[in-house]
């Protein structure tokens, strides 16, 4: 069970260079070979590269609470799923800064008995001249019994 | 792949994409490369000691991993920079040696502001017929007019 009452809470922010070269590196991973991502000037971060920046240390940003600081287990928790808004470009040499915040908790009933408790990060990705370019939103599911 | 980059009048409600190329033998390789370029190394994804003492039968590809693929079928298909949303959820695991197949429906055309979007549902499957990822597109696609 997880305290309801964590909708709201600040995770902390992060920073992001979307660099040509992680762009690149990227692309070659989810196997695209669209050769937007490859060019000298301007090349575009595909749709889910913003993941590269997830497990980054925050630089600025931080301050915020971890998944551990809310009671959930992590031993228990499941990325189950993720939605994006694409609001602007995203391109090679934009700076980005990120800002997270707990924007529901929902529970449902396993179908193999047990609650799952689904927990939604909400993400706002804002570019070097304040535009907000991407919402991102993480959902997580922690499973009553230890993932087995 | 051939990127086709369709157009309004093209599509239909109800059209539904089923001759996406699959990708054929999916490998560790696969989940490595993409743990080097997202910075997620969680060890499930390429240490097959970790996977089998918590009772899966190997590494398995990150749910990342499936959505990254998927997402540069849609690119393809409707354009880089012509995706409003983009959505996923994780259903299975992909192991090493499978085959993943992409499809797509389109459930709605129509016209937002001055946009012309359409709503399609995706998935996708491993050669057992297990689903791995189900997902939702929105799209603004360019007019012929």
């Amino acid at each position: 069970m997880v305290d309801k009452s964590i909708v709201g809470t600040e995770m902390g922010g992060g920073g992001m260079v979307v660099e040509r070269g992680k762009i690149m590196e990227f692309a070659r991973a989810i196997l695209d070979e669209n050769p937007v991502y490859f060019q000298e000037n301007d090349a575009p971060a595909p749709l889910t590269f913003t993941m590269a920046g997830a497990h980054w240390p925050t630089s600025g940003g931080g301050g915020g609470a971890k998944l551990a600081d809310l009671g959930l287990d992590l031993l228990r928790v499941l990325h189950a799923g993720q939605e994006y808004e694409y609001l602007g470009e995203i391109k090679a040499g934009d700076s980005l800064t990120s800002r997270s915040v707990i924007s529901d908790v929902s529970e449902k009933e396993g179908k193999r008995g047990g609650t799952m408790t689904f927990i939604t990060s909400e993400t706002t990705f804002t570019n070097q001249r304040g535009e907000d370019v991407l919402k991102s939103r993480t959902i997580l599911v922690q499973t009553s019994k230890a993932a087995s | 792949m051939d990127r086709i980059n369709v157009h309004f009048e093209d599509v239909q409600e109800g059209d539904e994409i089923s001759d996406w190329a699959p990708i054929e033998n999916i490998s560790r390789s696969h989940f490595v490369r993409y743990a080097g370029a997202s910075g997620d190394f969680n060890p499930m994804h390429h240490d097959d000691t970790v996977a089998q003492n918590v009772g899966y039968p190997s590494v398995f590809g990150h749910g990342m991993f499936s959505a990254g693929v998927l997402s540069h079928y849609v690119t393809d298909w409707v354009g880089v920079g012509n995706v409003r949303k983009y959505g996923v959820s994780f259903r299975g695991q992909l192991y090493p040696g499978a085959t993943l197949t992409f499809t797509a429906k389109v459930d709605k055309k129509y016209k937002e502001g001055d946009e012309n979007r359409i709503d399609a549902t995706l998935q996708g499957v491993d050669d057992k017929g297990t689903v791995i990822i189900n997902g939702t597109l929105t799209a603004a696609l360019p007019s012929r007019g």
